[in-house]
């Protein structure tokens, strides 16, 4: 989380739970909601690279706040970040382990393995497309989130299907 | 939507107990013993098979399905191609005959009928939607939508009525007057959607609905199928198309003409935040 949270604060200083709330303002509920005290805690540990400083910030009739921003440091990690290119596609190792190892120790049968993730995955498509159709007034970063990982779910459940025609 | 897309309330479309053609109600293996009382399933396949022959050769493309369809269910038929997908809703639909096997359609057998005979039962219980839309090109959006009313000997002035009504629904009225060609894609799958809704057929097949449509016009007839059977429409669909699995009740896998899985739809536990793989933030 590191990274979007520089990023919100290259647009200008903050508060936690002023992050929490843009994070989720802007992805939607599709966002895997992150707890104020996981911010809190990359704050501290931005702000003990470096890459963030604080101050705190009085308020009338309310605990005094902690206001970040960002340091040249911060300011050049994230250049960094936005430059670089992204790790290529990701594999479900750990399905994918599953599917050629354990039939080998005769511990599964591969069609059952790939049945019951395949109805995993069709459960996960059914919250997508509820999530979907109550859309209409998300942000589109909102929307092109579902719409990614429906996508991913597609090659997921393509990729199931190869695993069949392959291993089966 | 209102009872539009189909007319949920019409008796008609759910038989009383009729001894007559209440056949042996059950002959799979796999499938549990109903109790005389309990009414046929809209559609029932038994033992299916499906061999194509040509010179010396011959291809299995089904080999042996079981398969029951409930009234107003929604099943995706899904699988890798050449699977027998398309194949299989040919053959529950009448448009190709079996090999082997029993096909039976609101409690009446049906897979030993002549092709006219299937024709007839079609215009008033089966609705097609196939992937290439197969409109009439020499009449008009409304003629193709009014058609199979006035062949099924709906009296004209009902069936302009029910024609204006799926028009209306489907968000098509404007088109009315023109000819499919001149639609696009969407349009006019839209308007193959309306036809074979026009005499509210107790089960709807498509073959891959949404296969030649880009993702924009894909959403909006997934979204018009998906009202059909919020309002009691049964639907058999064949699709590559995952999202689908997330909209229909039940999705079969269909793997080298056999049946690998047949699962309820349910959605993932909450605890799966569906993004959380696929979103990964660094930290």
């Amino acid at each position: 989380m590191r990274q979007p949270l520089l990023a919100l604060l290259a647009k200008e200083p903050a508060h936690g739970y002023e992050l929490k709330l843009a994070l989720e303002q802007t992805f939607g509920q599709a966002y895997p909601s992150p707890n104020i005290g996981q911010i809190y805690v990359t704050l501290k540990r931005l702000e003990q690279d470096g890459l963030v400083r604080s101050q705190d910030v009085e308020q009338d009739s309310r605990p005094n706040k902690r206001v970040y921003e960002l340091t040249p440091a911060g300011r050049e990690a994230l250049a960094v970040w936005v430059t670089e290119p992204i790790e290529g596609p990701r594999v479900r190792d750990e399905f994918f382990m599953k599917l050629v190892l354990a039939p080998m120790a005769g511990l599964a049968d591969r069609l059952e393995l790939i049945n019951s993730q395949r109805r995993h995955y069709f459960g996960i498509m059914r919250n997508l497309m509820d999530m979907q159709a109550g859309m209409d007034s998300a942000t589109p970063a909102a929307r092109l989130l579902v719409e990614g990982a429906v996508l991913h779910l597609q090659a997921d459940l393509d990729w199931l299907q190869r695993c069949q025609e392959e291993l089966l | 939507m209102r009872r539009i897309l189909r007319g949920a309330g019409r008796p008609s479309s759910q038989p009383g107990p009729r001894p007559a053609d209440t056949g042996p109600v059950d002959t799979g293996p796999s499938a549990a013993v109903p109790s005389p009382q309990d009414p046929p399933p809209l559609l029932r396949a038994r033992g299916l098979v499906k061999v194509y022959r040509s010179g010396g050769g011959s291809l299995e493309a089904i080999r042996g399905v079981d398969l029951d369809i409930g009234t107003g269910e929604f099943v995706a038929i899904m699988g890798p191609s050449g699977s027998g997908k398309s194949t299989l809703l040919h053959v529950l639909g009448g448009l190709e005959p079996a090999t082997r096997g029993e096909i039976w359609l609101r409690g009446q057998r049906v897979d030993g009928l002549s092709a006219s005979a299937w024709a007839v039962l079609r215009r008033r219980h089966v609705g097609f939607v196939f992937q290439f839309f197969n409109l009439l090109s020499t009449m008009t959006v409304a003629d193709n939508v009014e058609l199979p009313a006035l062949l099924a000997g709906v009296p004209p002035r009902q069936a302009r009525r029910r024609r204006e009504e799926l028009l209306a629904e489907l968000g098509i009225t404007a088109k009315a007057d023109t000819a499919p060609s001149r639609l696009s894609g969407g349009e006019q799958q839209r308007v193959a959607l309306a036809r074979a809704l026009a005499n509210e057929p107790s089960l709807l097949l498509a073959d891959e609905p949404t296969g030649n449509l880009d993702s924009a016009n894909a959403r909006d007839v997934l979204r018009l199928l998906c009202r059909a059977h919020a309002s009691g429409q049964a639907i058999l669909m064949v699709t590559h198309d995952a999202k689908v699995a997330g909209l229909a009740d039940r999705v079969v896998s269909l793997f080298d003409g056999m049946i690998a899985d047949d699962a309820t739809v349910v959605p993932a536990p909450r605890r799966q935040a569906p993004l959380r793989d696929f979103l990964e933030l660094r930290g």
